[in-house]
């Protein structure tokens, strides 16, 4: 049976303590964009400002939450700051794959390859820590709403037209 | 007989079992209870020995079937108070029940701009159905607004209720405990020209019912919250209000006569029970009935006030201010549903780490959402206590809160 310790690692219960990144953004030039658990209350509140190369050269979060919810959100946007979009999209993919997510496994073509594939090549460091929530399926959810957030924030960003 | 507790526990099997190591501290029974040997016994006794469809066979175990169905009916039926079990309608759980009063009386009888009054600490059972309504037919939503120590602020009631046809409220909440004055309530709703409804679902576990003395028109609740099994509840309602109730489901077991240009309703309480209903069920409703009448209810209502009482002081000995209770701290005012908010720590956190003491609580908003904005939070955790919790169990609650802390200091 899974123990509090491989759930609550030190490196979390950090990020909860004491997130990284808080704090608001001007809107705009940075876009706003909410996240929410309706079952737990989580609240994920991105303030993202991709600049005209595509880097994401600012990053606020704020919001309320769970210490999982909030630790991978801080997590999230330490990971994610000042890195150019597409290598944002990666993370997103491989801590969804990390969280046992794949998107291929919804169109019923998984065939275990692809955690490595979305894996490959990508540096997650800390955010590994977070690995161990699979083994409380519960949890899982709060530990992606920054992510999905983040991948909401990153469509709107680029396609300003179709969030308006 | 006295209540003890100790004999109460060793009735229940789930309570022997460990996690994680741990002696096993139920304290989620706002949310469903746990079974006694006897409920499971008499469910599992009608699959072996009487089990046939009820109300429509000749042969032998088809009619044994049929009498522990509508023996069971008559059990629960007493329970409450009811004068009659033919105004006992059988029915999914409690939100079914209120549901059927939504479809049924409600479409019949209400039109667009007629008022229903509900109060802000309503479960979503209580609140969902009318919002549909309201949606599809216009019928005003007003709610009864909450005191600052969470009671009912009854001070514009007469306003509230000008006009009102329907006065539905929760006779305790499932959040913060809080008892309501169902007696009084109800004849302001009658004064107003409103039917009354009432959600028990957490009242009926808990201390003596009688619906007779409630005087309410509608009266829902569910077994397993009160030791019997899922898939079943119950709603009481008058006859002649049932009566002149349109059926609810169609289908089979509700009719009298089904021809190619229509259908005549059964007798009540069948007229709202399509299909072959949840019989085995039902047994173990009655069986769980049987349990809690041979205990007495008002003991089991002294108990849990007691041992409420005992955990909210302890509770404010070992937190003081660092804990927040959601709820009256006068346990006349309030039943054994006590939510908290320790320290700034998230509940889902605080259920996390408790689990590993073995203590079983509620973290969430208790579907009691607009509640929830009420209180300005939007979670908390919830720990329920039932017969079987006992001043250990409290205790196991606190020291596990302890460690919740240690864990998560900053």
């Amino acid at each position: 049976m899974p123990g509090l310790e491989d759930l609550y690692r030190e490196i979390i219960l950090d990020h909860y303590r004491s997130p990284r990144n808080r704090g608001e953004l001007a809107v705009p030039p940075a876009h706003k964009v909410e996240g929410f658990n309706p079952l737990c209350g989580d609240e994920v509140v991105l303030y993202l400002d991709v600049n005209a190369d595509g880097v994401v050269e600012d990053l606020k979060i704020n919001g309320q939450g769970c210490s999982i919810s909030q630790a991978s959100t801080s997590m999230m946007s330490s990971a994610v700051k000042g890195k150019p979009v597409a290598e944002a999209r990666k993370l997103i993919r491989a801590f969804k794959a990390l969280m046992s997510i794949h998107e291929s496994k919804l169109d019923g073509e998984s065939d275990g390859s692809d955690l490595a594939a979305d894996l490959e090549g990508v540096k997650l460091g800390d955010l590994e820590a977070l690995q161990g929530v699979v083994k409380f399926p519960v949890r899982i959810k709060c530990a992606t709403l920054a992510w999905n957030t983040l991948a909401q924030g990153l469509d709107e960003s680029e396609n300003p037209a179709a969030s308006a | 007989m006295s209540f003890d507790v100790d004999a109460i526990k060793k009735d229940f099997p789930i309570l022997e079992r460990e996690v994680h190591g741990k002696r096993l501290v139920y304290l989620d029974s706002a949310a469903s209870s746990q079974k006694p040997e006897v409920v499971l016994d008499a469910m599992d006794r009608v699959y072996r020995d009487h089990y046939a469809n009820v109300h429509r066979g000749v042969y032998t175990i088809a009619e044994e079937a049929t009498q522990a169905y509508e023996g069971a009916r008559a059990k629960v039926a007493r329970f409450v108070g009811a004068p009659s079990s033919s105004e006992l309608v059988f029915t999914r759980n409690a939100t079914e029940s209120i549901n059927l009063v939504a479809y049924s009386w409600a479409r019949a009888n209400l039109v667009a701009g007629d008022p229903i009054v509900l109060t802000q600490l309503e479960h979503h059972a209580n609140v969902v159905p009318w919002h549909i309504l309201a949606a599809e037919r216009g019928v005003e939503l007003r709610w009864i607004p909450l005191t600052a120590d969470y009671r009912l602020d009854l001070s514009n009631l007469d306003e509230l209720l000008d006009g009102a046809k329907l006065l539905a409220f929760s006779a305790m909440s499932n959040v913060l405990g809080t008892i309501t004055d169902v007696r009084e309530l109800a004849e302001a709703g009658h004064a107003a020209g409103a039917k009354v409804l009432v959600d028990a679902c957490q009242w009926v576990p808990h201390a003596p019912t009688d619906v007779q003395e409630w005087g309410a028109d509608f009266v829902a609740f569910s077994a397993h919250k009160m030791l019997g099994p899922t898939g079943i509840g119950a709603l009481w309602a008058p006859a002649e209000l049932l009566d002149a109730m349109p059926p609810f489901l169609g289908g089979g077991d509700m009719i009298r006569d089904v021809r190619l240009d229509g259908f005549t309703p059964n007798d009540l309480p069948w007229k709202f029970e399509a299909g072959t209903p949840p019989f085995v069920e039902a047994v173990g409703f009655g069986a769980a009935v049987d349990y809690l009448e041979a205990i007495g209810m008002d003991r089991v209502r002294a108990h849990e006030r007691e041992v409420t009482a005992y955990a909210l002081d302890a509770l404010e000995r070992r937190f003081g201010d660092r804990l927040t209770i959601f709820g009256p701290t006068d346990v006349d005012l309030r039943g054994g549903a006590i939510s908290f908010a320790l320290n700034g720590i998230h509940a889902h956190d605080v259920s996390q780490v408790l689990d590993e003491d073995g203590v079983c609580v509620r973290a969430g908003h208790h579907c009691a959402k607009p509640l929830m904005r009420v209180l300005g939070v939007s979670a908390t955790s919830r720990a329920s206590f039932y017969l079987y919790n006992d001043t250990a169990d409290a205790d196991a609650l606190v020291d596990g809160l302890t460690h919740v802390e240690q864990f998560f200091a900053l």
